[in-house]
């Protein structure tokens, strides 16, 4: 089991946040906490099998919120004594005091119960700190060499970012607590150029981002082995299949696909600040407004999502979130329906009576010190039907239809309506068995149709945990990391685009 | 012993000499010293706001490897005496334990700024003294007229330092502001949005966003339905820039060079010096142009296809990178450049413009012109569908308007776009004048941008957008 890194512990970290609180309570906060978060990351990456760029970054600094005559204030700050401590916490007060004449709405939070002191640490082996660097690059140049040994792959690029986070939390109720999370992101692509006609494609490894640790790029959780072998061949495939009709098919999506159409559709759908509108500036709004919860017909029977914020070695799992409440699992959608929203604690307590309940769940959180805490996704995860059917069972059910493996573009309106998918690889499915790949082929609909024409979902040993390190959200922009767990499932008569046609060749 | 804060240039001069304690061959010191302050709003009140202070350093330590010269680079905040010999010895391990590197060309030297021992610059809460109250003002008024008012704020200051080894002393002050804000009617059913760029928020007036919101949402007051197609369609400079700087992210000169860009050419090389357009468009960048001012050298915290550590400091000069719809130059380091047989070493500049020579007027004019077609406001949501073609999808956001007989007749629902901007650049039929302007996407960290609006006679809206 890991333990907080000493030298997170070694900083003073308890002697700065009693200087803050007590100084923010002094001048008058109603309410104060205070994050003293290091976010130690490196990031390397190597073209073509040679170092290209290899980088290690440490973000440490200290953050005071406070509510002050029923306003936020925000301040952070980067020197690590208690006077910057007590001078951030001024300014956040005299932030909130500047702010209070255009503030209409009294802040109020919702209850949680007190943690006095609590340690907790992520689900990881191996910390990447503790690799040295030499042997992080000699393995990112064995994979490269893997590839690019092979006929037909012209270029390799292949990168890992680790992130170990360290993070104390307290605040003015009589909570504290030690944070240390860890996290891992591949990537490795393959490109082929026909020199001839020019034409350029490529073909990444599945593997997701994961919250494990270096052990997760030697094997645990993903067979590298396998995935390095078989991208050659899938890339000359792709390079040599035909370009895809535009139509309706039904559509088997892989996990490896579907966990982003699962972000950008139902995470990002409902989560209540963006329903209330806080985010209808920038990221956009939801059509699954607090009006609808528990009547709205998200997609068909057989859907059910989860948010959560304890799955193991899930992005966004935590202990404590950044207002110090702690991690939970809850219903979104069941049978099919709307049943509830990602929340941090002043939705909570404004919308008490509608939620049906009075306690946050633990969606607060900032991407570093220096950033104030919005509300951020939950691992948002559809489940699998017990005894489900396999992949290959599903791919079996369709006559005419596209089988859709790995991610790669996305975009989706400010309400989540309409979306725009691509992926790695595309198989054509002719009488219940996969037919060759095809190229150019984007997936193209409407929210609740889509999830409405979801046939059946695929068993537990069809469940992958996808997931990104890099979501953005908020103004200042802060970028979140957050994993979505899915099983394969069928779809039926799904648009589907040629994207060349789109271009207008 | 209490850890002591260090001034950015002792910063500088202290690193200089721990890694040449430590061995390392060069050293390259950048710090940055970041100041921030923003207000947010939603639903007609403040929502949140914040003050930050940051500082950052950046060790870039070289060492001699085999028959090259290896790298290490190690960033930190916070950074005290007491902490700087850690950060430089990691550097020069991190430079040990790499091979060599194949950017790596000797440190720029010789350049000493007259600025160099002056304090960074701040920002704080002071630079909205004249715009809060304004704000406050129209918050009031939208509440008092049945409006929704949700926007964004931000200003920030960035000093940088730059040293090394090789005699460079650099220091450059970058101050950037925007503002941007979206107003919704009574039922939320209609939306319009407003941005702009700054430097100072001097030249931002609340009063002003706020008229021409409620000039756009009374568009809205009737009401169409437009089926997707092929439409002619006016982009206002928002909306080209929203494009643009995705074309302007692509001009990576190593990719194009190795065939996997659009601006790949078909057996070998790239497609510099092909024409792009047969109209008279150009894009720039001038890290001294009026306006929208950047750093005039060279800043790489990491190597890539068109940046190297071993650049900073690098003195950026104006570059066309498009002149005249010809395809001039793509974003090289001194390294890719020689790779890839370039003419000239041209890094990327922070800003960029884009005009057309000999266009004049405004979006106004361009819609006076135009008999049935739309207007849209912004994109969003952009992203690469086919990096062959640079095919990118997206959507309109928050005022798409329709266009008859050279007036505004109403709103229109929104669209799903499947476009290239390479291929818009080919295809638009008339311009209006480069004024400076905001992307929507992009504005909060890319927003030195000028560009003209275009009308495009067939803009493809792939499908309709229920969103509002």
């Amino acid at each position: 089991m890991p333990e907080v890194d000493a030298s997170f512990l070694a900083l003073p970290r308890r002697e700065l946040a009693e200087a803050a609180l007590r100084r923010a309570r002094d001048l008058g906060a109603e309410f104060a906490e205070f994050r003293l978060e290091r976010i130690r990351s490196e990031s390397i990456s190597l073209r073509d099998g040679v170092l290209e760029s290899a980088r290690d970054d440490e973000d440490l600094g200290l953050a005071v919120r406070v509510i002050h005559d029923g306003t936020w204030g925000f301040a952070a700050g980067v020197a690590l004594t208690t006077d910057e401590a007590i001078r951030v916490a001024e300014q956040a007060v005299n932030l909130a005091q500047v702010s209070r004449p255009i503030n209409s709405e009294r802040i109020e939070l919702a209850d949680e119960p007190v943690y006095d002191a609590v340690t907790w640490v992520s689900a990881y082996d191996v910390d990447p700190q503790s690799v040295p660097r030499a042997d992080k690059v000699a393995l990112l140049t064995d994979y490269s060499h893997r590839l690019l040994s092979a006929a037909g792959v012209d270029h390799v690029t292949a990168s890992v970012a680790t992130v170990h986070e360290c993070k104390y939390y307290a605040n003015s109720k009589g909570t504290s607590y030690t944070q240390q999370r860890v996290r891992i992101g591949p990537e490795i692509q393959a490109v082929a150029v026909d020199a001839e006609t020019g034409r350029f494609d490529s073909m990444a490894s599945c593997a997701p981002p994961a919250g494990r640790g270096w052990e997760y790029l030697t094997g645990t959780g993903w067979d590298w082995d396998e995935e390095l072998a078989a991208i050659p061949g899938w890339l000359a495939e792709k390079m040599a299949a035909p370009s895809v009709e535009p139509g309706r098919y039904d559509l088997v999506v892989d996990p490896t696909n579907l966990w982003l159409t699962i972000h950008e559709s139902i995470g990002h759908a409902t989560e209540l600040d963006r329903a209330l509108g806080y985010e209808a500036n920038y990221a956009g709004t939801s059509f699954a407004t607090l009006d609808k919860l528990g009547t709205l017909q998200y997609g068909s029977p057989v859907m059910h999502v989860t948010g959560d914020r304890v799955a193991d070695h899930g992005l966004s799992t935590v202990g404590y979130d950044d207002e110090g409440v702690a991690g939970q699992q809850w219903d979104l959608v069941k049978d099919g329906v709307l049943v509830g929203y990602q929340v941090d604690r002043r939705m909570a307590k404004v919308n008490e009576d509608v939620l049906g309940t009075p306690r946050s769940n633990g969606c607060a959180y900032a991407d570093s010190a220096g950033h104030i805490p919005i509300q951020r996704m939950a691992n948002v995860s559809l489940q699998p039907a017990e005894n489900g059917p396999s992949t290959e069972e599903l791919i079996s059910r369709v006559r005419n239809g596209i089988y859709i493996v790995g991610d790669k573009s996305w975009s989706i309106d400010m309400q989540r309506y309409n979306f725009q998918f691509t992926g790695q690889r595309f198989y054509k499915i002719t009488d219940g068995k996969l037919d060759g790949q095809l190229r150019d082929v984007a997936y193209q609909a409407t929210t609740t149709e889509f999830w409405g024409s979801m046939e059946a979902v695929g068993g537990p040993q069809t469940y992958v945990l996808g997931g990104a390190l890099n979501c953005g959200k908020a103004q200042p922009a802060q970028s979140g990391a957050v994993t979505h767990g899915c099983p394969s499932a069928l779809f039926r008569g799904v648009n589907i685009l040629n994207t060349t046609q789109e271009a207008g060749r | 012993m209490t850890a002591i804060q260090l001034t950015p240039q002792d910063t500088v001069e202290r690193a200089l000499d721990l890694a040449a304690t430590e061995g390392a061959d060069g050293c390259v010191v950048l710090v940055a010293e970041t100041s921030s302050a923003n207000l947010r709003w939603a639903n007609n009140t403040l929502t949140t706001n914040g003050a930050m202070r940051g500082s950052d350093v950046t060790v870039i330590a070289t060492v001699g490897a085999g028959e090259g010269t290896a790298a290490g680079v190690v960033s930190r905040s916070s950074v005290t005496d007491a902490t700087l010999r850690e950060i430089v010895a990691s550097a020069v391990a991190a430079a040990r334990a790499s091979g060599p590197a194949e950017d790596a060309r000797p440190l720029v030297d010789g350049l000493v700024g007259a600025d160099w021992a002056e304090e960074p610059d701040e920002t704080s809460v002071t630079v909205y003294a004249d715009f809060a109250p304004a704000l406050g003002e129209t918050l009031q008024r939208a509440t008092k007229e049945n409006r929704w008012l949700y926007g964004f704020a931000d200003h920030e200051v960035v000093t940088l330092y730059v040293g090394s080894s090789a005699g460079l002393r650099l220091r450059h002050t970058l101050p950037r502001g925007h503002v941007s804000e979206t107003g919704k009617t009574a039922d939320k059913s209609q939306s319009a949005w407003v941005g702009a760029a700054t430097r100072d928020f001097t030249d931002i007036d609340p009063l002003g966003l706020d008229a021409e919101l409620t000039r756009r949402l009374g568009w809205a007051s009737r009401t169409v339905s437009v089926e997707a197609g092929r439409h002619p369609t006016i982009l206002p400079p928002a909306a080209v820039a929203d494009l643009m700087t995705y074309l302007y992210w692509t001009l990576d000169g190593r990719d194009a060079h190795e065939g996997r860009s659009v601006f790949s050419k078909p057996g070998g090389g790239t497609r510099v010096g092909e024409v792009l357009s047969t109209r008279p468009v150009g894009l720039r960048s001038d890290p001294h142009v009026t306006g929208l001012e950047t750093f005039p050298f060279a800043v790489a915290r990491s190597s890539g296809g068109s940046a190297s550590v071993f650049d900073n400091g690098l003195p950026l000069s104006g570059t066309d990178w498009i002149r005249a719809g010809k395809l001039e130059h793509l974003m090289t380091s001194r390294f890719t450049a020689e790779l890839s047989g370039a003419t000239a070493v041209t890094p990327a500049i922070d800003n960029y413009v884009v005009s057309v020579e000999g266009a004049t007027g405004s979006v106004d004019d361009l819609v006076s012109g135009l008999d049935n077609g739309l207007l849209l406001t912004c994109l969003w949501y952009i992203r690469t569908v086919d990096p062959q073609t640079l095919l990118l999808t997206g959507l309109t956001r928050d005022g798409v308007y329709l266009v008859e007989n050279g007036e505004v007749v109403g709103a229109v629902n929104n669209f799903r776009f499947n476009e290239s901007p390479v291929d818009l650049l080919g295809r638009f039929t008339a311009a209006g004048a480069t004024v400076p302007s905001f992307s929507r996407e992009w504005g909060d960290y890319f927003s030195r941008t000028a560009t003209p609006p275009l009308l495009v006679p067939d803009f493809n809206m792939s499908t309709v957008s229920q969103a509002s």
